[in-house]
């Protein structure tokens, strides 16, 4: 049955291989033309601004958004950071429940899907476009975000389905339909369905078509160009081997490759900071009067805000709601523990490995400053910061790693390609509990969804920067309209959840097993 | 009070070998056997979405498999000889757990096979008997 799925893919992929490479070339063009035609209004209108100002609204949401939960739980990513680590460590698991999914793995495969490349390649666009400055805001809104992200993992695990096999679906769909019901709110099942479609639009974007086209664009890098509709086939035969033909074993090896990449990226990191350690203060003097003046930077003041707000939102994916869906299988009597062990994500995504990025951008000294003024000197075009050679996206954050270790864009490379492989995973999954949620669960669904979402992967890698990351970014910002407008409604729960588990914690109620 | 003994037992050879071996010491001693097996899990080791999803139904065919094929057949073989025993079944680290195991029965010795994992596991993470014979509170008997 899976074999039979295997032999049309090879032909195409020879049919493809056999074209001229002028051809090649011009198959690029057209896709991407295609695309940005096709998906322009949808980009403007979620990108749309405040009337009369440069501000997004969506963005705004987004920010408000976070600031009124941890207003509304009390700074819950403060007061209870400690409490969650505690719950990572296993301190308050029952021993009994062993050979359950821990709370470690849980926020482990929640991270593998969102630590990827918003670390790499989309802090190189925030930091490009909006300067040193975006990091500030970028760390802000991450720590914000933890708030947001307590909220809806919370309400993942209380809302989920567990059907009779042991298995579960969770994730907003279902609280936003089973929570409204039962506070009685007209419009649960409407917004939920909206949900679903843009998780699907999501993971066909962000979680895919975004992810395709950054790891080409590594590729091409360091192999020198080449047509990116290659990588897409070669990428989408991988994916489809994974999602449709089961071949589990190269989902468990990236799962288990991608922590130690995190950490070697990382450590990096924090080596070639060391290595410019006198550096350290000049580039947190820049962002924090990028951050407040702009430095020059297209926009100034605001377009810093809005650069280092979107990265951060796409990056860590706080109040889009995809990390309900993948919180929800933990095996936990407390909804809320949940929600606290998710909230270390945007620390650890955002506060801690985005920021690791931008420093090291900004410490090797990419962005070119007019040495009079101590501004940046803006591309050609003036929507950007002009940087070393060009570069933009993870060839900026490429270039800034290899200017300290040499050949370090080999492994560079090599992450991006992992990353993105496991963010499409992860996002083939949101996309498909969101598909089965609308469609009724059924092997032949199932393999519709898994088919478009391989053509994607081969759409994504062939298209230019521009248009994908857009479209991306307007894709999941759409989960998140919808998203936030239900945890809105649904937070008193959340509340109701925090004040019990409290005062059972203090009672001793709950009980300490380590 | 009569004796305790704990036999670690899982499906190889030497596990065999290890039942036989217990058998005739309780026997001798008059001692009840508490059969355990220990399923390898480790809560900090990294699993895929669909893993996650499948976590709490793949534990209960687990259990369900081991309490079937390995524990029922040792348990019925037991009490045909006549001796009294019990089984547990845990996920944990099997050296740690069979510890906990000995620990909560107050039982005088632990009976084990020496070969339950594969020689090159074993020679890379250190075997069970090995790491058992250095932790164990009471004497460690390894059965070939």
């Amino acid at each position: 049955m899976k074999h039979a799925f295997k032999t049309p893919l090879a032909a195409l992929f020879a049919l493809l291989a056999l074209s001229a490479p002028a051809l090649a070339q011009s198959i690029d063009e057209t896709v991407n033309e295609i695309f940005a035609n096709s998906t322009g209004w949808f980009v403007s209108l979620i990108f749309s601004d405040f009337p009369g100002t440069s501000f997004p609204w969506i963005v705004g949401w987004l920010v408000i958004a976070a600031t009124v939960f941890t207003v509304y739980f009390g700074v819950v990513q403060l007061r209870w950071v400690g409490h969650s680590i505690a719950l990572v460590k296993g301190d308050y698991s029952d021993p009994n429940d062993a050979g359950e999914v821990s709370h470690f793995q849980a926020l482990a495969t929640a991270l593998s899907g969102t630590v990827g490349l918003g670390n790499i390649a989309g802090v190189a666009v925030a930091v490009g476009i909006g300067g040193p400055g975006a990091t500030f805001w970028m760390i802000l809104a991450g720590l914000l975000g933890m708030a947001s992200k307590f909220t809806e993992c919370t309400l993942g695990v209380k809302y989920r389905n567990e059907y009779p096999d042991g298995k579960v679906s969770g994730g907003p769909m279902y609280y936003l339909s089973k929570g409204f019901k039962e506070r009685g709110i007209f419009g649960g099942g409407i917004l939920a369905v909206l949900f679903s479609i843009f998780c699907i639009l999501g993971a066909l974007g962000g979680g895919n078509m975004f992810q395709a086209n950054q790891a080409h664009a590594q590729l091409a890098n360091v192999l020198g160009d080449y047509p990116g509709w290659i990588t897409g086939i070669v990428m989408a035969a991988v994916v489809f081997a994974v999602i449709v033909g089961g071949l589990k074993s190269i989902a468990k090896v990236t799962e288990k490759v991608v922590p130690f990449m995190g950490i070697l990226y990382v450590g990096t990191a924090l080596i070639i900071i060391a290595m410019n350690y006198d550096q350290i203060g000049t580039a947190f003097g820049r962002i924090f009067e990028g951050a407040f003046t702009g430095l020059g930077v297209a926009g100034g003041m605001v377009g810093a805000l809005i650069q280092g707000f979107r990265r951060a939102a796409f990056s860590n994916e706080a109040g889009v709601g995809s990390a309900a869906i993948a919180h929800s299988a933990v095996r936990t009597k407390e909804p809320i523990t949940e929600g606290f062990v998710s909230l270390l994500e945007p620390f650890i995504d955002t506060v801690v490995v985005c920021t690791m990025t931008a420093l090291v951008i900004i410490i090797t000294d990419q962005l070119i400053t007019d040495p009079e003024t101590g501004l940046f000197v803006l591309n050609e075009a003036g929507n950007a910061v002009q940087t070393v050679d060009g570069n933009t996206g993870v060839a900026l954050t490429s270039a800034a790693f290899s200017s300290s270790i040499d050949g370090f864009k080999y492994v560079l490379a090599l992450a991006v390609i992992l990353f993105a492989f496991s963010t499409m995973l992860s996002w083939s999954y949101y996309g498909l509990k969101a598909w089965t949620f609308l469609f009724g669960e059924g092997q032949t669904k199932e393999l519709v969804f898994k088919l478009i979402f391989c053509l994607f992967v081969v759409i994504g890698a062939a298209s230019s920067l521009g248009p994908v990351i857009d479209f991306s970014d307007a894709a999941i910002f759409a989960m998140a309209v919808v998203n936030v407008l239900g945890l809105y409604f649904l937070m008193p729960i959340v509340k109701r959840e925090l004040h019990s588990y409290a005062s059972r914690l203090r009672s001793g109620e709950i009980k300490k097993y380590k | 009070m009569s004796k305790k003994l704990v036999l670690g037992f899982d499906d190889s050879e030497s596990a065999k070998a290890a039942l036989d071996f217990a058998t005739t010491l309780a026997k001798a001693q008059g001692a009840e056997v508490i059969v355990a097996h220990v399923l390898e899990w480790s809560p900090y080791s990294f699993l895929t979405k669909e893993e996650l999803e499948e976590r709490h139904m793949r534990r209960k065919e687990e259990l369900a498999r081991a309490e079937d094929a390995l524990l029922k057949p040792v348990l019925k073989k037991l009490s045909d000889a006549g001796i009294t025993a019990t089984t547990v079944l845990r996920y944990g680290h099997i050296a740690d757990t069979l510890v906990d195991i000995i620990n909560e029965n107050n039982a005088e010795m632990i009976v084990i096979g020496r070969t339950g994992h594969s020689a090159l596991s074993s020679r890379l993470f250190g075997s069970v008997a090995g790491s058992l014979a250095q932790a164990a509170p009471v004497p460690v008997t390894i059965v070939p």
